[in-house]
């Protein structure tokens, strides 16, 4: 039962994700890293569209949070002050796309008041800018991750799948090998033998690549299984009676009918990369701290008084969740499309 | 037994490939658990470099491998740096609490999900089929991060049940009074396990349940009159039972492997944290012993596997 509305809401749904994450310096009012330490678990602000008087503003505004007497992080709103949400307004420098500085943010508050829709952290960081940020670290690790895969799988598989024999066999040993392994236990063993302080980029790089190389085996298979049922087709034998290279019948003839499962691999390993950069953020073993990440901003509900009192700390869950879910349709889609048989 | 002799060779030599890995990933490592010691001026660098010797760490890897196999013969399995004890006694204790755990979970997941499947498939496309398929592809994607964080955070805020470690040591000392308390704790983690691991399994009997719906013979019995739940247990989910069994056997692989996350983030003291610990602090025979034995899980498990569909599907044997 393919449905046609499922298809279209998983691509739009995913280009929304990216859309958001692409331009999150625009969207989010503040730098991932901009601390408000006089407001710390500051609750998600509410929008206000009607005053004390009862008037009814178009334009929303913001109430002030005031730190209730004789409590820890516990705040009332003190509308005394109305901020009106204002569009467009001028704040720090990014860069929008990672290219083209600019001021601009998509909303915010006059200077004296600020404005936090999912509420802070324990430094009194704007949690929705958080999210945004760290949803940008988060998504492009398990982008590149599934890429390092992905090729590793296409090579190792198209080598195994053509040339076959013992090349094939060894490989395929390995890949059994790699399948079999609990995934988490296998990161976290290659992760104990990795340097443990490093700098935020460095770490970046060594956890995608380390989620990345353990994840081969599975399409490293897939695509050997259809480079081996494609190789014996009766145009690869004709064209290598016409006298064909080994490299222009791949490109040409063979590994064209690997691109279908590549996508469905591709959109099957994303979320779990995803996930397993959180993992490993979660437990502190990812990326650090002034790096914002998805596993990062959960982490801290390793404490039992965030846990219980500050809901909005569960707000990167959410867009995991949606991001995984998003994903999860896409290749549901995919598979049902391209392979309507098997899987 | 041609095919069992060949899987079993097969898991053997998958182990010793397992532990090379392991090994070869320790050589390619910077740092070890004593850097941290070379760090602090009160341990002179002769005194780190004598327990270095002590532990044979000054050897060269493949020595160090052959010891090591040596050691496991000898049932030691290493010697831990931190606990400075076999890792073996180190294991035991903490495997026995991850099978606990895990054992649990995976039980209450197929005594749910194979009823559920069964019933989605008899039939497909109703309200009740679309509303598990909807929910299974929901719960496929939560993660178990946060799946578990959620019970957790349910289980603080009401209170009702204990979270954290496997007892509270406050109850009494009755059996009973105790296994009360043992399943209170066990709920949160468990739950956890059973919620992330049913919609695969569900999915996957569904599925199985289809293929074989459609055959001759069920029709047949349906159409002498032979009672619904009669033809859907005892005719057709036998007859569907291949594919479920080799997937009891991932089932049974995982259970040391599997529960690492809800382990760590609910305190339950299993493998889990004891592996993560061993991470920060690079015990290194640690890590490579709990990789192991969750290694010999998996292959035993879909050993397992083979050896009941040999029992129960003649086309195996044949081959």
């Amino acid at each position: 039962m393919l449905h046609k509305w499922k298809v279209g809401a998983a691509v739009i749904f995913l280009g929304l994700v990216h859309a958001v994450i692409i331009f999150a310096g625009f969207l989010a009012p503040y730098e991932p890293i901009t601390q408000h330490r006089e407001l710390p678990f500051a609750p998600p602000m509410r929008l206000h569209f009607l005053d004390s008087q009862g008037h009814w503003h178009l334009h929303p505004f913001v109430c002030e949070p005031e730190l209730r007497p004789g409590t820890f992080y516990e705040y009332d709103e003190s509308c005394t002050r109305q901020y009106p949400v204002r569009w467009f307004v001028t704040g720090s420098q990014y860069r929008l796309a990672g290219m083209l500085a600019s001021h601009t943010h998509l909303f915010g508050v006059d200077p004296p008041a600020q404005i936090f829709v999912l509420g802070t952290d324990n430094y009194g960081r704007d949690m929705f800018s958080r999210i945004l940020y760290g949803g940008r670290v988060s998504l492009s690790a398990g982008l590149l991750a599934a890429a390092i895969s992905l090729l590793l799988g296409a090579l190792v598989g198209t080598i195994s799948g053509f040339y076959g024999r013992w090349v094939d066999e060894s490989f395929m040993r390995l890949a059994e090998l790699f399948v079999v392994l609990p995934w988490l236990y296998l990161l976290l063993a290659v992760r104990a033998f990795l340097p443990l302080h490093i700098t935020p980029l460095h770490a970046f790089f060594l956890v995608v690549a380390v989620i990345g190389t353990i994840g081969w085996a599975r399409p490293a298979r897939l695509v050997r299984g259809i480079v081996l049922s494609a190789k014996t087709r009766k145009y690869v034998l004709a064209s290598r009676g016409f006298g064909a290279s080994d490299s222009y019948i791949l490109r040409r003839h063979v590994l064209p009918h690997t691109y279908g499962v590549l996508l469905t691999q591709a959109a099957l390993l994303v979320p779990q990369y995803v996930i397993a950069e959180v993992t490993l953020s979660f437990f502190g073993l990812g990326l650090n701290e002034p790096l914002p990440s998805w596993g990062n901003l959960l982490s801290v509900l390793q404490q039992y008084n965030v846990l219980v009192s500050y809901w909005w700390m569960f707000a990167p869950a959410l867009a995991l969740v949606i991001v995984s879910f998003s994903y999860l349709l896409g290749a549901d889609a995919l598979q049902r499309k391209l392979q309507p048989a098997s899987v | 037994m041609r095919f069992l002799e060949r899987r079993l060779l097969h898991g053997v030599l998958l182990l010793a490939g397992v532990s090379v890995l392991c090994f070869l990933f320790t050589d390619l490592a910077p740092g070890n658990f004593f850097d941290e010691m070379k760090l602090n001026p009160q341990i002179s660098p002769e005194t780190v470099a004598a327990l270095r010797a002590q532990y044979g760490m000054d050897r060269a890897l493949p020595v160090r491998y052959a010891l090591w196999v040596r050691s496991v013969l000898r049932g030691e399995w290493g010697f831990s740096f931190a606990y400075n004890m076999p890792v073996r006694g180190l294991l035991a204790a903490r495997a026995q609490n991850t099978l606990l755990l895990t054992g649990t979970a995976t039980a209450l997941a197929w005594l749910i999900a194979v009823p559920l499947g069964v019933w989605m498939a008899y039939r497909p496309g109703s309200w009740t089929d679309r509303l598990g398929m909807g929910t299974t592809s929901v719960l496929l994607a939560l993660p178990e991060l946060v799946l578990v964080l959620a019970l957790l955070a349910f289980a603080v805020r009401t209170h009702a049940l204990p979270v954290g470690g496997m007892t509270s040591p406050s109850e009494g000392q009755g059996v009973w009074p105790r296994s009360l308390d043992l399943l209170a704790h066990l709920a949160i983690p468990a739950g956890t396990l059973v919620l992330a691991g049913l919609p695969l399994l569900i999915r996957h009997v569904r599925s199985a349940m289809l293929d074989v719906l459609h055959a001759p013979f069920i029709q047949a019995a349906r159409g002498n009159g032979v009672a619904p739940a009669r033809v859907l247990f005892r005719f057709a989910l036998p007859a569907a039972a291949n594919p479920l069994i080799s997937l009891l056997g991932f089932s049974i692989g995982g259970l040391l492997g599997g529960s690492l996350l809800v382990e760590a983030v609910t305190g339950w003291p299993g493998l889990g944290p004891l592996l993560l610990e061993a991470t920060m602090s690079r015990d290194l025979y640690i890590v490579i012993g709990t990789v192991m034995v969750s290694t010999f899980f998996l292959v035993a498990g879909n050993l397992l596997a083979d050896a009941l569909l040999v029992v129960f599907d003649p086309r195996v044997r044949t081959d």
